[in-house]
């Protein structure tokens, strides 16, 4: 029921209210802060974004409007004609188009007004111009307050209609009035019509719903039709014939024999309301399916009847081949019946029936295409288990060979190769590291054939023929003399990097670093140099200390103690933890002190040269309660 | 059972040996050894690791354009098993994987050509240089040195006269 739901369209507001909207939403979703002394540009821009938010507002706002309303040419023309009825087509659409100018006319104002303000000099010009745009919108908006007053009312009409269906299986229920359809609907349906004992109690359509066999159906109860020409009928009865034109529905013509609704069945000889009424509007029942109900015969039946009436009734069945059903809403004779014939008889099958297609192959030449069953099989006879000469089954191999678990499925004997010995080869698949498979093809020995004259024609070409290196002795030579040069650099290097290494050392200077003659004398020695001059000059100036005993000075007697005491006591460390021991003294007691370490050492224990904190807690310290500021002195 | 190659480094895998790798879009990589395996993870290009057969390849270390290469593919043909053809296959194979081997060696041997030379030179440049760091400069070795130079210059010179007189 998506479909045609009116109860959705937003309320219209009034001219008045309308215009309040906009303004007011202007005023709150646009800035409102500005001065004289701002620039022009930003003072143009203010005001531009004022005319144009509010002309979006505007926009907004009909656009959804226009949108929200059905367009009559897009509905259900059962909808469109009921629309026609209630509220007049012309003066509906007229009021959608002036909607629709005034919104393009405010599109305009507001167009020429920016238009207008982008040369505005100063705040009040531009400001005069915002408040003429805005005035000029008001005012189109103004006129249009009958038309949003009219659509207001329609939106309301249109929200109250029942929302019926004009695509499901739908009983319509018409006659004339006072002929008990509203009671019916209340019988059959949920829906609670109004029901009185005068005419015209039903002024519109209703709805209501009904389940039989699990399919829903819709019942629609009209207002009462007066047998009048189509001219003349009133919106109340226009109504009912909007619904019969336009609804594919099952059409249920009530009708009061007994006379108790007003209206004879035949008024003496020439009015036949009823039935004429019938004739009137049988057009509208054309494919559709026509039932005449016969109402009240609690109070009379047809069989009752004159027989003038009778045969008019009769006259109806077998001309247009409608189907009477007898009914009392008061009694409640015959109420069901009638809902559950009317809905046997189906008028799927009609909607079905142009849709199905039976497709009828045909031959499209005069090729014969047999089934082709091979020759083997032809000659087989038909698999019989009791047969002993039967074909051999691999079950049967199965129970021969051992049985189940026994017996293994050979599945090479099914294998089809070109030789039946070769069945049951084993295929190698790897060798010298290559998958033999990758090197299967067909047609290998040509292509092996075409390699070995390459290989052929290469080695006639002397590709493969090795040249033999000769060995210069002089090329040795300085072979040999480069290796040597390039280890040296590398031992340089080495030596460099070893001694760039810090590892946690204090470096010295180059300056302060000394080279041992003996270092010296090594390399130049290496070098093939004459080493002599290098010991020279320390050899000679050593013997000359040596042979200084020139008689020059006070020949003095030195015993041999004495200058060893000398000698001891300038090398003599200054260290005070071994001082006044001798050097044998001295081994000792580093000896001992590394012996008395090496317990500790080994558990991991803190030694002599561990911090220690000897007492965690120092009793003065901790003890007694202490008032502020005691803490730090005590 | 088939050998299959490594993704990384190219070599054959035996069955039972390394690892395999599916990527969530089905497709297969196959890892001879951890070491391959964890280069892959971390997103190595094999082409520029210098240790794989594809860096080798790439870089035209390794003989790459021969008709020796032609016999060994994956056809998917299916072909019915022919006991003579998978004897003439085996033969084959062997006989191709020889002349394969030669040409590699040819290859091989045309790629160190120049090597020779080059490394002359460089001796010849090293010593030049150098030579005070194993011997004192004295003139011995420098008449030595100098003698070894010329008779490459004459070398060349004669080479020249030779080029030009062909």
């Amino acid at each position: 029921m998506a479909l045609y739901n009116f109860k959705r369209i937003q309320p219209v507001p009034a001219a008045n209210d309308f215009l309040d909207i906009v303004l007011s939403r202007t005023q709150r979703k646009t800035p409102t802060v500005i001065h004289k002394s701002y620039k022009i540009g930003r003072i143009r821009q203010f005001y531009m974004r004022k005319v144009k938010f509010t002309q979006d507002t505007f926009e907004e706002k009909l656009k959804a409007m226009l949108e929200e309303f059905p367009k009559l040419d897009d509905i259900h023309p059962f909808y469109a004609d009921l629309m026609n009825v209630l509220y007049d087509k012309d003066h509906y659409k007229l009021a959608l188009g002036q909607i629709n100018t005034a919104r393009h006319l405010i599109d305009q104002v507001a167009k020429e007004y920016v238009r207008l303000l982008k040369f505005g000099d100063s705040l009040y010009r531009c400001k005069q111009l915002k408040k003429a745009a805005l005035g000029r919108m008001a005012t189109i908006m103004k006129r249009q307050k009958d038309s949003l007053a009219y659509l207001e009312q329609v939106r309301q009409h249109l929200s109250r209609l029942p929302s019926i269906d004009p695509n499901t299986r739908t009983l319509l229920v018409c006659g004339y009035p006072n002929v008990g359809k509203s009671s019916f609907m209340n019988k059959v349906t949920r829906a609670d019509v109004d029901v009185q004992p005068y005419a015209f109690t039903t002024k519109s359509l209703f709805v209501g719903h009904m389940d039989y066999k699990y399919l829903r159906w819709q019942v629609i109860d009209t207002p009462g039709i007066l047998d009048h020409p189509l001219e003349q009928m009133n919106t109340i009865e226009m109504q009912s014939v909007t619904a019969l034109a336009h609804l594919r529905a099952c059409i249920l013509f009530f009708m009061d024999l007994s006379e108790h609704c007003g209206y004879s069945v035949e008024d003496q000889i020439n009015d036949f309301y009823q039935i004429k009424l019938y004739h009137n509007i049988k057009p509208l029942f054309t494919n559709k399916p026509t039932f005449i109900v016969i109402n009240k015969i609690d109070i009379v039946r047809p069989e009752n009847l004159p027989v003038e009436q009778q045969d008019m009734l009769k006259e109806i069945t077998e001309k247009d081949g409608a189907q009477i059903i007898q009914l009392s809403c008061h009694t409640d004779e015959g109420v069901m019946d009638a809902r559950n014939i009317v809905k046997l008889k189906g008028q799927k099958i009609n909607d079905v029936i142009n849709k199905i297609h039976l497709a009828e192959p045909q031959a499209r030449d005069n090729v014969a295409r047999p089934p082709i069953i091979p020759e083997e099989v032809k000659g087989r006879s038909l698999f019989n288990i009791n047969d002993p000469n039967r074909r051999k089954l691999e079950r049967d191999l199965e129970v021969e060979n051992g049985g189940p678990g026994v017996y293994s499925v050979d599945l090479n004997k099914l294998y089809i190769v070109k030789d039946p010995e070769w069945k049951y080869d084993s295929i190698p698949e790897i060798i010298d590291g290559k998958n033999i498979a990758d090197f299967i093809d067909p047609d290998i020995q040509e292509k092996l054939d075409l390699l070995e004259r390459e290989e052929e024609r290469l080695e006639n070409e002397g590709v493969y023929d090795s040249v033999e290196e000769i060995v210069d002795s002089e090329d040795e030579a300085l072979r040999n003399l480069a290796t040597e040069i390039r280890e040296k650099k590398k031992s340089i290097i080495q030596a460099h990097r070893s001694k760039k290494m810090m590892k946690n050392r204090p470096i010295l200077p180059r300056t302060v670093k000394t080279k041992s003659i003996e270092e010296m004398e090594e390399q130049l020695g290496k070098l093939g140099l004459d080493t002599s001059a290098v010991r020279a000059r320390s050899l000679t100036r050593k013997r000359k200390r040596d042979d200084d005993g020139d008689s020059d000075h006070m020949d003095i007697d030195r015993s041999p103690s004495d200058l060893k005491s000398r000698r001891l006591g300038l090398s003599v460390t200054r260290d005070r933890s071994v001082a006044g021991l001798t050097i044998g003294q001295q081994k000792q007691t580093a000896k001992y002190r590394k012996f008395a370490q090496r317990r500790p050492n080994q558990h991991a224990k803190a030694g002599e040269a561990d911090r220690s904190i000897q007492v965690k807690r120092p009793k003065h310290l901790f003890s007694k309660k202490s008032s502020i500021g005691k803490r730090d002195w005590r | 059972m088939r050998l299959e190659k490594c993704y990384f480094c190219s070599s054959t895998i035996y069955p039972g040996h390394g690892t395999m790798f599916v990527r969530n879009d089905s497709k297969v990589f196959r890892f001879c050894r951890s070491k391959c395996n964890a280069a892959f993870k971390h997103k190595r290009n094999p082409r520029k690791v210098r240790w794989t057969k594809a860096f080798r390849k790439a870089a035209g270390k390794e003989m790459t354009i021969d008709s020796t290469f032609e016999f060994e593919k994956r056809r998917n043909v299916p072909v019915r098993y022919d006991r003579e053809l998978v004897t003439t296959t085996v033969k084959a194979l062997k006989r191709v994987t020889e002349i394969r081997a030669k040409r590699e060696r040819v290859f091989y041997k045309n790629r160190m050509a120049g090597n020779k030379e080059r490394e002359k030179a460089e001796f010849i440049s090293e010593v030049q240089r150098n030579i005070e760091l194993v011997q004192a400069p004295s003139t011995k070795i420098k008449t030595q040195v100098s003698k070894i130079l010329e008779k490459k210059t004459q070398k060349q010179l004669q080479e020249q006269d030779m080029e030009v007189d062909g």
